[in-house]
């Protein structure tokens, strides 16, 4: 009560002050967006010059696909994207459950090895790893654009923190109704781990959707190229340059993490902080 | 017995991550000590003879600063508008659904997107800022293609994507402040400015810290943009160490300079990480 009888007359003012800075803010960094998403369903000629109320249509998109095989490149990102999704939790769980449950020769050394590639991460070493990938066979394969990806330090990492604050005593339980080693992983560890899963799977998801430097260094063919390398060639220069052309290409591109994140933004958020806090 | 389940259940990621993270990096040193070879002269061991010509390459050193540049032209206003922007969502404004979202969703597009829609707000004359420039009566620029605004150009891009990641980082500490500091502020009188100065921003120091390394490490990783803007162009003045390196390595095929330019760009990055273990880990103090 004092409190709001006291407050200075200025905090309301500012209020209203922030209000305007954080609109005005919020405004000029949606307009590049708002601006791609306007183009690309505007000719080109009424875009460049800014009609707002030119006519509507879809002939960005039809021409867009019609140059590139955009729907191949979105199913590629699509399998990559699954594909490290489901191997990153399978080969990270176990090794986190390694870390976090088994006391093990050397653990402390490997666990400092794991967090090596929090910093150097393989796009860092492209030479060298597209080597392995040619020894391996793998390049221009979408199998060789994930598996540098399989194995993440930072999964790994974030599942160990879930797993050590795991109660002690409900792994006890499941020992005693009969739980072997994986029966506790499975229904014990891995439940409980639920919000941590989750939230690395979108910050991983949107990872890789948007990884460009090793996919481009890997695959050489339509039938192997991600979208964002895809629209990396599409937007070059040297293609000829259709402003509402490559805005539909882009949309395309980024429209389905666009809309995943619309609807689950909440969750989007929650999950880029829980994963950067720790 | 628990030795021999916990490296089984280590074995799978050990192997991956040997294969692609400690190999290469000890095979890259090892390789940036041999000469590119040809097919009448083979490689052969020059002991530092790479990094003697590194030295002597004006490129390397161009687009070292270069990158110094980028870091020190994004980093500080990314985290200045981060912690901005943090603040305004914190409080309870009007819209504040919408604004959180204006302010994250660039750092969800793929740099390479991001590119594209800039590549046009950058083109001459018929761009979207030289035609805000002509409605004042000034004349169009080549954004990208003067060596003295192409960096900048980039540098505002990269503050435009990255700001509303680290908002994100600011968010989720200040929701972890106490309420109370802020009545105590207000039953002092003390002004927003002052509160904020003394109180809250000394307490985002490991926050400030934790996303200060991450953007520094950010700005070494991140050149995809290049590959739509530039090319490292014009006459590399937008040239970053990765994108030279896979210049180097993809498109002059010299895979021993190129391992010689990773071992630099690895030795930043070990900085980096141990600037974090012993300056983060060690808890900020508060006065």
């Amino acid at each position: 009560m004092i409190a709001a009888a006291t407050r200075p007359k200025y905090w309301s003012v500012s209020t209203a002050f922030e209000t305007l800075a954080a609109w005005f803010l919020a405004i000029l960094w949606i307009a590049p967006l708002a601006y791609a998403v306007w183009a690309a369903f505007h000719a080109s000629e009424h875009a460049i010059n800014f009609e707002l109320l030119a006519p509507l249509t879809l002939d960005n998109f039809r021409e867009a696909l019609s140059q590139a095989p955009f729907l191949r490149y979105g199913f590629n990102t699509f399998v990559l994207v699954s594909m490290l999704l489901v191997s990153q939790f399978v080969i990270c769980t176990l090794a986190a459950y390694a870390f976090a449950r088994y006391e093990f020769a050397g653990s402390n050394i490997a666990f400092a090895l794991v967090l090596v590639q929090l910093m150097i991460t393989p796009e860092i070493l492209i030479v060298e790893n597209y080597g392995t990938l040619a020894k391996l066979s793998l390049v221009d394969t979408i199998t060789g654009i994930g598996l540098p990806y399989m194995a993440s330090a930072f999964g790994i990492f974030l599942l160990r923190q879930a797993f050590k604050s795991t109660p002690k005593e409900l792994e006890e339980a499941a020992r005693l109704e009969g739980c072997g080693m994986f029966g506790i992983l499975w229904r014990v560890y891995v439940p409980l781990a639920r919000p941590t899963y989750i939230a690395y799977g979108l910050v991983s998801i949107s990872h890789h959707w948007n990884n460009f430097l090793w996919p481009l260094v890997v695959t050489n063919s339509v039938e192997t190229r991600p979208l964002t390398v895809g629209l990396g060639i599409f937007g070059a220069p040297e293609s000829g340059v259709d402003w509402s052309i490559i805005s539909a290409a882009t949309l395309l591109s980024v429209a389905p993490l666009i809309v995943a994140f619309l609807l689950f933004q909440r969750q989007f958020i929650q999950s880029f902080i829980h994963s950067g806090i720790k | 017995m628990r030795h021999v389940y916990g490296w089984l259940l280590l074995m799978p990621a050990a192997i991956l991550l040997i294969g692609f993270t400690h190999y290469p990096t000890v095979a890259t040193v090892f390789s940036s000590f041999f000469s590119k070879g040809t097919v009448i002269r083979p490689s052969r061991f020059v002991g530092l003879g790479n990094y003697e010509s590194m030295m002597a390459d004006p490129i390397f050193w161009e687009v070292l600063v270069n990158n110094l540049w980028f870091a020190a032209g994004t980093i500080p206003t990314s985290i200045a508008l981060a912690i901005a922007m943090a603040l305004l969502i914190n409080k309870a404004l009007p819209g504040r659904t919408f604004l959180r979202m204006a302010y994250f969703t660039p750092t969800i597009l793929p740099m390479i997107a991001v590119a594209n829609i800039w590549l046009f707000f950058y083109s001459p004359d018929i761009g979207l800022i030289d035609q805000i420039l002509s409605l004042f009566g000034l004349p169009g620029h080549n954004w990208l293609g003067d060596p003295a605004t192409v960096l900048p150009a980039i540098i505002v891009m990269t503050i435009w994507k990255e700001a509303g990641f680290f908002m994100i980082f600011y968010l989720a500490a200040l929701q972890h402040l106490p309420p109370e500091l802020e009545e105590a502020a207000k039953l002092e009188g003390a002004s927003r400015w002052y509160y904020f100065r003394r109180v809250i921003f000394p307490l985002l120091m490991p926050t400030t810290l934790f996303v200060l390394i991450n953007a520094v490490l950010n700005s070494f990783k991140l050149v995809d943009h290049l590959f739509v803007l530039t090319k490292g162009g014009p006459n590399n003045a937008s040239n970053l160490l990765l994108y030279y390196i896979y210049e180097t390595a993809f498109s002059y095929f010299d895979a021993n300079y190129a391992a010689t330019l990773t071992v630099v760009l690895l030795a930043l990055l070990a900085v980096m990480a141990l600037a974090q273990f012993f300056i983060l880990d060690r808890r900020i103090h508060y006065r």
